[in-house]
């Protein structure tokens, strides 16, 4: 055993360099991207290693594997990601960096179900093992359509491609995972009957952005909240997902979906999770993961006749936006006529458990509303007594709200009464106001850095796991079945809007709904 | 990209009118734009001779977003008896509605030498209360930076951080005696210390694979090499192994320009070696190389993209020599990139550091 200078007391086994490092090192790996050349490759994934290779993040040893349908060789394979990080990095390149990330990247054409493919990665692995003159781990990435998610995982098993002695192999899963319980379940049961829990990252991105990571944070590392974070203090929960844009050229994906599983069955139940849950042993992958489960588990799946009093659906019409007239819905190309594809949902929810009874949690998302945010407010209850009320005027005395923005604004604002200065008692709300980009030198890096960095290391802290999954489900299928045998046409609303009018049906007590 | 400025100026002031100043700039700044929103993470106090500020400030402008939120540039005018002052809040860019875009706020004080003991005094009002604060003393003034980071009666001191770069100055025995005596106070960012961070990096992550991690235990010599002003980056490079491993290091010796000497381990000695090398471009280091007992051998220099590794290793049976090549991968963030680093840095602290230098003060027969 040996003592470092700063006191840390290491044997062979240990690494006493990495003591006081910002940045811990990342075993050797190859990285296999599924689907090398499709979008989401291009944007996110390609850029977002180039980015960590810029840091001198990505491990000592790294090697990167494409694999697509289009046929083509290593040498184009390697000019599309370098013309991809161009294009989508955060930061201008630097074209040494950029040439020795790709200079030997490999390409494995092919169908995602045919052997070959799967008879060339093994080759292909093999021999970067041998150049690099280490086991190297491996992960396989797969940002395919979802169809292809088990395929690829079965065929990875059947050849012998889902372990490695000395080394470790993980696989990455994009959203969505399943389009219901069901198909999340034979999903699940597929992935684990190859891989174990363990090798499995479920991709959330929005668990990566470091805004939600921060609501951990807010939470977990000042006192000041917890004692106000239950049922005697909180009055409502509104968590909102807005976006100003229709959907592009998405329709082909966005109408087989819809806003329930694009964005609530997701991202906005892992918001609510991190909301709602009970402080972790540890901020360790199955101690988070277990506290929020139990919140999802706490969440009645409603019966289909209670759906329409807690589940409000529909869909953008034309409308006005910066100025510009925005079409509808059914008049965006590639959707059909007669679609009944919500592209607004809003649901009241509730956390059966001690600290949460009775307290609605609003979650809303849209597209086509007034403006882009995204925000988990939470709103207390008013002061019992508001002792300089007088007939002749209202004090102007309204309950704090305590608002956590991760888009586009991240921070967090409290708003509170305070007094207008005059002779007079009169309240105005005034907020206190945390920005993130203020506050810190740091840049904060994609959430597609952090998740990628993380997989690689093997921290599924900020991954879905396969009971999450299920649980998320089983709130929403509930729902997206009930919607399925309602008649369209939907409600609209106009674009640029605040919503459809009905969302405020879903509103008990006092509750407003938040601006957007 | 716009920039907009609100700007006070007055001569013989306190650093009370000053702050005042400052207070109605950040109200102005905010009232004319709603989005601009103050900064509130850093404050940092240069100290700075009068007929070299421009550079200082060529300097500070280049450090991009690593920005302080409030900078007071103490420029001294040798024989100064009164203060002048400039305060500026500005705020780069024209954010849209939604967006937003944080201050930056500059406040360039004239001071005298006369001042420079007291510094405390004039500094105190003119940084932001509860955050952090940083010192930078390019061009010497130790009374200053004494003055800074050592509380009046007892109290706590005004800054908490003292920045340097060891590599500036002109004795390296010296430079690393007031960075210990600085360390024993403050919290200590030396920017030579910051160049090691990415060979620091790759040594560290060179050993780590489990299968690695017994060798590093059997290291047997160390070889650094530097540009020849900055052997104060080999010594805490060196130091920092020493500490970490647990080495004792004896004094180094001078054989023409290269330093050599041992470290004891618990299993052996350990060869060191430090070399300056000719026509690197930025200060630093040029390269390390590691061998153990195991026949082993690991070579960093800088390349093209980032670090070129080399490693060989002898076959377990035979006689067989393997060597491998690679980049690891990492943009170099240039001399200029540098002091931007030393800022952000100033919020963190690095418990290596210090054992590091001890380790560093040791090489060069410091026993104490």
């Amino acid at each position: 055993m040996t003592t470092t200078a700063a006191g840390q007391t290491t044997g062979p086994e240990d690494n006493p360099l990495i003591e006081g490092l910002e940045r811990l090192p990342v075993h050797p790996t190859a990285l296999v991207i599924f689907g090398a050349t499709g979008d989401l490759a291009r944007r996110k994934l390609l850029p977002a290693l180039y980015n960590l290779a810029h840091e001198g993040a990505l491990p000592e040893r790294f090697a990167l594997v494409g694999n697509a349908r289009s046929e083509m060789a290593d040498e184009e394979f390697r000019e599309m990601a370098i013309g991809s990080v161009r294009e989508f990095s955060r930061r201008p390149p630097d074209e040494k960096v950029l040439a020795k990330l790709f200079s030997d990247v490999r390409y494995v054409s092919g169908s995602f179900d045919a052997d070959g493919v799967y008879e060339g990665l093994a080759t292909v692995l093999d021999a970067l093992d041998d150049i690099a003159g280490v086991t190297l781990n491996r992960c396989f990435y797969l940002s395919t359509a979802p169809t292809f998610f088990a395929v690829i995982v079965d065929c990875l098993g059947r050849h012998e491609l889902a372990d490695r002695d000395g080394a470790a192999v993980r696989v990455i899963i994009e959203k969505p995972f399943g389009r219901s319980l069901e198909e999340a379940r034979d999903l699940n049961a597929r992935v684990l009957s190859v891989f174990a829990e363990e090798q499995v990252f479920r991709i959330d991105h929005y668990l990566g952005k470091e805004t939600v990571q921060n609501v951990l944070a807010l939470r977990f590392a000042n006192n000041m909240f917890e004692p106000l974070w239950n049922r005697n203090y909180i009055d409502n929960v509104q968590i909102t997902a807005a976006e100003d844009i229709g959907i592009g050229s998405r329709a082909g994906y966005y109408d087989s979906a819809g806003a329930l599983r694009d964005l609530v069955q997701n991202h906005m139940l892992q918001l609510l999770s991190l909301l709602c849950m009970e402080p972790p042993i540890a901020f360790e992958a199955d101690a988070v993961r277990d506290e929020k489960v139990k919140v999802l588990r706490a969440i009645s799946a409603p019966g289909p006749e209670q759906v329409p009093d807690m589940a409000v659906r529909a869909q953008y019409s034309s409308g006005i936006v910066a100025g510009e007239e925005v079409p509808g819905y059914l008049d965006e190309e590639g959707v059909p006529e007669d679609s009944t594809t919500e592209t607004y949902a809003a649901l009241r929810l509730e956390v059966h458990n001690w600290r949460w009874a009775g307290v609605p949690m609003y979650l809303r998302t849209g597209k086509r509303l007034s403006r882009k945010v995204t925000e988990i407010a939470v709103t207390l209850k008013p002061v019992p007594h508001v002792a300089f009320q007088s007939p002749q005027m209202s004090t102007g005395v309204r309950p704090n709200v305590l608002v956590l923005t991760m888009q586009p604004n991240e921070g967090v604002s409290l708003s509170i009464g305070a007094k207008i200065p005059g002779s007079r008692m009169a309240i105005r709300t005034v907020n206190m106001e945390f920005l993130y980009g203020t506050a810190f030198l740091s840049q904060s890096p994609e959430a597609y850095e952090r998740l990628i960095i993380d997989a690689m290391r093997g921290d599924a802290t900020l991954f879905t796991r396969n009971d999450e999954v299920e649980a998320q489900w089983r709130i929403c299928d509930p729902i997206v079945k009930a919607w399925e045998t309602m008649p369209g046409p939907l409600p609209q609303y106009p674009g640029g809007s605040q919503g459809p009018e009905e969302a405020h049906d879903l509103l008990i007590g006092d509750t407003h709904l938040r601006m957007i | 990209m716009s920039t907009t400025d609100a700007v006070w100026s007055e001569q013989d002031t306190t650093p009370g009118a000053i702050e005042e100043a400052m207070r109605h700039l950040v109200a102005e700044c905010h009232a004319r734009m709603e989005q601009c929103v103050p900064a509130r993470t850093l404050n940092l106090v240069c100290v700075v001779d009068r007929e070299w500020s421009g550079e200082i400030a060529n300097r500070l402008r280049r450090v991009g977003r690593y920005h302080a939120s409030r900078t007071v540039v103490c420029t001294v005018d040798p024989g100064r008896r009164t203060i002048d002052a400039q305060a500026t809040v500005s705020v780069e860019g024209d954010p849209r509605a939604g967006e937003f875009a944080a201050m930056r706020e500059l406040v360039i004080v004239q001071v005298g030498e006369r001042h420079l003991a007291d510094l405390d005094s004039i500094v105190d009002p003119l940084i932001v209360t509860d955050l952090r604060t940083a010192v930078w003393a390019p061009h010497g003034h130790p009374e200053a930076v004494d003055a800074l980071t050592t509380g009046r009666a007892g109290g706590d001191p005004l800054a908490q951080v003292v920045l340097t770069d060891a590599v500036d100055e002109p004795e390296v025995e010296a430079a690393l005696a007031r960075a210990c005596e600085l360390a024993n106070r403050s919290e200590v960012v030396d920017l030579a210390w910051l160049r090691c961070t990415p060979w620091r990096e790759r040594l560290a992550a060179a050993y780590d694979p489990p299968a690695r991690r017994h060798e590093l235990h059997t290291l047997s010599k160390v070889s650094v090499r530097y540009r020849a002003d900055s052997l104060v980056s080999g010594l805490l490079l060196v130091g920092w192994l020493c500490a970490q491993m647990g080495w004792r290091p004896d004094e180094l010796t001078r054989h023409g320009e290269l330093l050599r000497g041992r470290a004891r381990a618990r299993r052996g000695e350990v060869e060191l070696r430090l070399e300056p090398v000719d026509g690197m471009s930025t200060p630093g280091l040029a390269g390390v190389e590691t061998r153990s007992d195991l026949g082993t051998m690991l070579a960093l220099e800088r390349g093209e993209g980032g670090l070129t590794a080399r490693r060989r290793e002898v076959a377990k049976r035979g006689e067989d020599v393997f060597e491998h090549v690679w980049t690891v991968l990492g943009a170099s963030r240039g001399e200029p990139g540098i002091l931007g680093e030393g800022i952000r840095h100033a919020l963190m602290v690095d418990p290596t550091f210090k054992p590091a230098l001890t380790a560093a003060r040791r090489l060069l027969g410091e026993r104490r």
